[in-house]
């Protein structure tokens, strides 16, 4: 499938922005004193700008932009409706969580409520943005079990690294945090490698024979294209890349979206004040790249039932 | 609406019945649909230019099955099969994509679409193309503003693809009822879904090719003088063939160009 910028910045940005929602709801829940109502308020507005930023990118690839509240009508069949749906609802625990700290360096309760439904509603979000895809039957390496949890796991790991960092640079930095967000990123790692096994040793159930349904006569070739300049179709869903770069990107992915970020975490617990907020940017910066990255290959790698037509041998 | 329709018994589906022995694969179904398409339901269709990617509902391919002399080389027209489980209706965020109750066509409302090709990536069999001048998904639309108008003359109501084919390899009627034409035709010969292990149950049905008169020859005769081959050649293969041969340079260059 063809890996378009903007959807990838946008299942990016907002799986980061989402998975941050997240762990700053919690704080705001659970943990946050009044001397921590910065960083609740930090936290939240930095998850906030990425979620937008990300939302805002997805209607770029719309072909007309203008119509997209259009797409929150249909929320009973489109997980693409739903997500719409769901991140705009969580604008609103979140926004009232921001006003509740705004206005009292102690909300208690209301940061306790809000906290809780922020969270919630960024995993729901999170789901559905997981879904799209998912729920693909056209693609067997969007349509499998570790899709979801693989979503839910880079999220959240991008997340906490932002939420590790945001806390050193405010001074309150927190070994476990910095341990949370190690933990995350090999918990992830563990997925994307289950993963990418899975994609490598199975492939779609159909074939060109039960595509063309001359399987009965023998095994089926394209003999002839039916156009000799690329279409729509071959743009979008036949874009392919070669093995071997496949496997140099996805060793650039294990080190600047895994091992370096965790390795930097890990340091930053170890080390405390100024040193530690800049060895965590540095974990941010390396996982932003990398996570563009793992992104772009779950689009270059996802091959599309179409090309079963086009002379894939298989999907 | 993207809910589907309720299945009702009796139903009826509008479709095509294609007949892939007797397709000559002239492209003329595919020519046909365009010319009418273009200032019909969908128009205009966008025509290959710098910037956009022709648009046609309807695309002819070839393929051969088989290897030797059982083999067959069968011309296959591919456009949208109307499928009674269509994802590409209950994807669509927008209510853009719809299926029609009345006859089970199933349609995009270029009004309300906003351009997210969603349904296209839910589409298996590549029927739904996205027209980049108008910035909204197209599709077949069996011809709905053809096969119900009633300037035209009885016999002209069927798709243009039907109307126009010269070798009658196309076929048009409701195939949710087990005694029209279609229907019959489809039982006799033995017509079949494509991808159906897809679930998306498309009415369309395919004719296989008839098997040879005089029966097919004996799998030893297909020997290894037959035309075709099991493996995919690649461009570095054909050099490596003809090491010093004219052109062999440029076809490593090629190789490592497409393989960048
Ligand atoms: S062939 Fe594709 S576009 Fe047509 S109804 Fe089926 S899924 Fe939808
Ligand atoms: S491209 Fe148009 S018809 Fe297709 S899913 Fe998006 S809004 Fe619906």
């Amino acid at each position: 499938m063809h890996p378009a910028l903007s959807v990838i910045i946008f299942t990016t940005a907002t799986g980061a922005g989402y998975g941050l929602l997240i762990w700053s709801g919690l704080l705001s829940a659970f943990s946050a004193t009044p001397a921590e109502r910065v960083v609740a308020l930090v936290t939240l507005g930095t998850a906030l700008l990425l979620v937008t930023l990300g939302l805002l990118s997805s209607t770029l690839h719309l072909g007309r932009p203008e119509r997209a509240w259009r797409a929150l009508s249909q929320w009973r069949t489109s997980w693409l409706s739903r997500e719409g749906l769901a991140a705009i609802a969580t604008y609103v625990p979140a926004t009232l969580l921001g006003l509740a700290w705004i206005v009292s360096p102690d909300p208690g309760l209301a940061a306790v409520l809000l906290g809780v439904m922020t969270a919630c509603c960024a995993v729901v979000t999170i789901y559905c943005t997981a879904m799209i895809y998912a729920s693909l039957k056209t693609v067997h390496q969007w349509r499998n079990q570790y899709v979801v949890p693989n979503y839910f796991a880079l999220g959240l790991y991008c997340g906490a690294l932002l939420f590790a960092a945001l806390l050193h640079l405010l001074g309150h930095g927190q070994p476990l945090v910095d341990g949370v967000a190690a933990a995350a990123g090999l918990v992830a790692l563990g997925g994307k490698l289950a993963y990418w096994r899975f994609i490598a040793t199975t492939s779609h159930v159909s074939t060109p024979e039960s595509a063309t349904g001359l399987g009965g006569i023998g095994k089926v070739r394209l003999f002839e294209a039916p156009h000799t300049e690329e279409n729509y179709l071959m743009r979008e869903m036949g874009f392919t890349i070669a093995r071997k770069h496949a496997d140099k990107l996805r060793k650039l992915v294990v080190l600047a979206l895994f091992g370096a970020p965790i390795l930097l975490m890990l340091i930053s617990l170890l080390l405390g004040g100024v040193a530690a907020a800049v060895v965590a940017l540095i974990a941010v910066l390396s996982a932003g790249a990398g996570i563009l990255v793992e992104r772009w290959l779950f689009f270059a790698e996802a091959k599309h039932t179409v090309m079963l037509y086009y002379g894939a041998r298989a999907a | 609406m993207t809910c589907l329709p309720e299945a009702v018994p009796g139903q009826k589906k509008l479709g095509l019945v294609i007949d892939l022995d007797t397709c000559v694969g002239c492209h003329a179904c595919a020519v046909n649909c365009k010319e009418w398409n273009a200032s019909g339901h969908s128009g205009p269709l966008t025509d290959y230019q710098n910037t956009s990617d022709g648009v046609w509902f309807n695309r002819v391919h070839t393929f051969e099955a088989g290897q030797g002399e059982t083999s067959r080389t069968v011309n296959f027209p591919r456009s949208c099969l109307h499928c009674e489980e269509p994802a590409c209706v209950t994807v669509c965020p927008t209510g853009a994509s719809y299926k029609r109750a009345e006859d089970g066509i199933v349609l995009v409302n270029a009004e309300t679409c906003i351009g997210c090709k969603l349904c296209s990536w839910a589409c298996p069999y590549g029927a739904r193309e996205f027209d980049e001048d108008d910035g909204v998904m197209k599709k077949c639309t069996l011809c709905v503003d053809k096969i119900y108008n009633d300037n035209l003359p009885e016999a002209d109501r069927v798709p243009a693809c039907v109307a126009t084919c010269p070798s009658h390899a196309r076929h048009f009627g409701d195939l949710g009822d087990p005694n029209s034409d279609v229907s019959i035709l489809v039982a006799e010969r033995g017509g079949y879904e494509l991808m159906p292990e897809l679930g998306y149950k498309p009415v369309n049905r395919y004719l296989p090719p008839r098997p040879r008169k005089n029966g097919p020859p004996p799998p030893s005769a297909a020997s290894s003088s037959s035309c075709g081959s099991d493996e995919t050649i690649s461009l570095l293969d054909l050099a490596m063939k003809k090491p010093d041969g004219k052109g062999s340079a440029f076809l490593r260059w090629a190789d490592r160009v497409l393989s960048r």
